[in-house]
C-alpha cells in the first residue's frame, strides 16, 4: 500500500479538530457509570454539568475544552506499507499547524525559555510524534491526543528500589492522586507506568492514561493491580474537580515493562475528564475515522 | 446555601456576604487573566489600562478568531471557545491583584492556597469554582469580547468579556476563612492510611 501524504496531512488536521470536539463513547459510558454510583450532592451536580457540556459541544459544534493541549500523534505502521518516514512526519506537522490556523484553534505551545508562541501548535519536537510498527497488513493508523496541561502538570516519577516492592507502587499512586487534588480536572484516568527505564516508565504512564476505558493491562498481574487501585483511589473522597465525592477517577490503568534487577521505577500521568482522542485508519479502501 | 446574582463590579460588603457552598451568577463584565498576563503585570511592571476595581477575574485563555473591528466585535476578536484553567499556578498573584487593582472575585478551577485564603479574609474577596473542562457550556455565557489589553501576550492577553447569566458558580473559598478544598484535602488525607491498608500496604 502506498500512502498519499496529502491525505495524511488532511487527516492530521481533521484529527486534531475532531479530538477536541467529540468525546469517545467509552468516556461517555464512564460518565454514566460514575453518575449512577456517585453519592455526593455537589459531586452529582459537577458530573451533570460535565455531561451537559458534552452535549453543548456537540450541538454547537464547539470544542469541549478551551485547552487545545500539547498535540500528540501516535503513528502505527503495518506491514507492506510503503512510506517516506521523514515526509510522513512533515505531513503530520503540516496538518497540525493547519488545524490551528484554519479552524482557528488556540496555539497552546510556546518556546520553553522565551515563552514565544508560534501560533501553529508546533515547535521544536512538538507535535510529539511517536512511531511504532504493527503486523496489520496494509494499514496505517494515526491516533491524535490533545493532552491538556491541567492533568499533564501533575506527572510524577519515582525511581523506587526493589526492597520497596509493590507497596512502593501502590503508595506512590495514592499519594500522587492526593497531591493532584482538583488540579487535574477529575474524574481522571490515572495512568501508571511500572518498570522500564526512567523515560520508558513515563511513556508507559502516558500510554496507560490515554488507553480507552474498559481496556485492560495485557499482563495479568498488571490487570489485577489495576482493579485494586481503581477501587482504592475512589475511596479517597477527592471527587470531581476536587470538591469531594466518590468519583475521583474513571479508572487506574497500568502499563508495564521489564526492568533492571536493581530498579523498581513507577510513573504517574493523568488524563482529565475531557479524555480526548481521535483515530484515522488508512487502508487500501480509504480513510476511516474513529476514536 | 443562598444563591446570589451579582452585577459587576461589586463592593467589599457584597463579597463578605458570600459563604462557602453558596452559589453565584455573575452579570455584565468579567476579565480573563492567567500565567503570562500576571507575570507581565506584576513581575515586569506592565500596568493595564483597565479598571479592575471591584471586578471578577477568571483564569482563562480563550480560543478566538481575529476579525475586523465592528459593533459586534469591538476588540476585533470573535469568541470561539472560552474555558477555565487550573488556578493553583496563579497563587502568588492573588494579594497583589486585590491590593493594587481592587479585584474582589477570582474564578477558576482546582482551588487556591493559604496565601489567597488569607488575602480573601484580610481584604474581602472570594474564590468561585467553575467546572473545569466545560468550556463549550461556559462559552454560551459570554456575549462578547469587549476589549483586550496586553495583547502581545495573545492568547494570554488581558480580556474583557461581556457576560450574561454566567454561572451558577460555587463559592469554594470565602472571606471568613473557609475553603472547600481544605476540607476535602484534610478528609482525603485522613483516609490515606485506611486506603493503603485496604491495598495490603504494610504501615511504614
Amino acid at each position: 500500500m502506498k500512502v498519499d501524504l496529502s491525505v495524511v496531512e488532511e487527516a492530521s488536521k481533521e484529527l486534531y479538530i475532531r479530538a477536541l470536539k467529540m468525546l469517545p463513547p467509552d468516556i461517555k459510558a464512564g460518565f454514566s457509570r460514575l453518575t449512577a454510583s456517585e453519592t455526593g450532592a455537589t459531586a452529582k451536580n459537577v458530573l451533570a454539568t460535565m455531561v451537559t457540556n458534552i452535549k453543548v459541544a456537540e450541538d454547537t459544534n464547539n470544542l469541549l475544552c478551551q485547552d487545545t493541549g500539547v498535540p500528540i500523534y501516535n503513528l502505527l505502521i503495518g506491514r507492506n506499507v510503503e512510506i517516506d518516514g521523514h515526509a510522513l512526519k512533515e505531513a503530520v506537522r503540516a496538518g497540525c499547524a493547519r488545524a490551528t490556523r484554519e479552524h482557528p484553534l488556540r496555539s497552546s505551545v510556546v518556546h520553553p525559555l522565551t515563552r514565544k508562541n508560534n501560533h501553529t501548535s508546533c515547535g521544536d519536537e512538538v507535535p510529539v510524534i511517536h512511531i511504532d510498527f504493527s503486523d496489520a497488513p496494509e494499514t496505517l493508523e494515526i491516533q491524535m491526543i490533545p493532552k491538556g496541561s491541567g492533568s499533564e502538570n501533575n506527572s510524577f516519577l519515582k525511581m523506587a528500589i526493589p526492597a520497596e516492592g509493590i507497596d512502593a507502587v501502590k503508595t506512590f499512586v495514592i499519594d500522587c492522586v492526593l497531591a493532584a487534588g482538583g488540579k487535574t480536572c477529575p474524574p481522571t484516568i490515572v495512568g501508571v507506568g511500572v518498570g522500564g527505564t526512567s523515560d520508558l516508565c513515563v511513556l508507559l504512564a502516558k500510554r496507560a492514561a490515554t488507553r480507552p476505558l474498559g481496556s485492560k493491562c495485557a499482563d495479568p498481574e498488571g490487570a489485577k493491580l489495576e482493579e485494586q487501585l481503581s477501587l482504592a483511589v475512589n475511596q479517597l473522597g477527592v471527587g470531581p474537580q476536587g470538591l469531594g465525592g466518590d468519583s475521583t477517577s474513571f479508572a487506574v490503568h497500568i502499563e508495564l515493562a521489564h526492568t533492571h534487577i536493581t530498579m523498581n521505577p513507577v510513573a504517574v500521568n493523568m488524563q482529565c475528564h475531557s479524555a480526548r482522542r481521535a483515530t484515522a485508519i488508512f487502508t487500501p479502501a480509504g480513510v476511516a475515522y474513529g476514536y | 446555601m443562598a444563591h446570589h446574582v451579582l452585577h459587576m463590579p461589586v463592593t467589599e460588603e457584597q463579597v463578605r456576604k458570600l459563604r462557602v457552598n453558596d452559589t453565584v451568577t455573575l452579570e455584565d463584565t468579567l476579565f480573563g487573566i492567567r500565567d503570562a498576563t500576571l507575570i507581565h503585570m506584576f513581575d515586569r511592571k506592565r500596568p493595564t489600562r483597565f479598571d479592575l476595581k471591584g471586578h471578577a477575574v477568571i483564569h482563562t485563555a480563550p480560543n478566538v478568531k481575529k476579525v475586523d473591528k465592528s459593533a459586534e466585535f469591538p476588540a476585533g476578536y470573535a469568541p470561539i471557545c472560552i474555558g477555565t484553567t487550573t488556578s493553583d499556578r496563579m497563587e502568588r498573584f492573588t494579594r497583589d491583584l486585590m491590593t493594587q487593582y481592587g479585584v474582589r472575585i477570582i474564578i477558576g478551577k482546582g482551588g487556591m492556597r493559604e496565601g489567597s485564603q488569607k488575602a480573601f479574609a484580610d481584604i474581602g474577596g472570594v474564590y468561585l469554582a467553575i467546572i473545569g473542562g466545560t468550556a463549550a457550556l461556559e462559552t454560551t455565557w459570554i456575549e462578547q469580547i469587549e476589549d483586550v489589553d496586553l495583547d502581545d501576550l495573545n492568547p494570554e492577553s488581558l480580556w474583557r468579556f461581556r457576560i450574561r447569566d454566567f454561572g451558577p458558580l460555587l463559592v469554594a473559598m470565602d472571606s471568613h476563612g473557609s475553603s472547600l478544598y481544605d476540607a476535602v484535602r484534610d478528609d482525603a488525607q485522613a483516609k490515606r492510611a485506611q486506603v493503603l491498608a485496604s491495598l495490603g500496604v504494610k504501615a511504614a
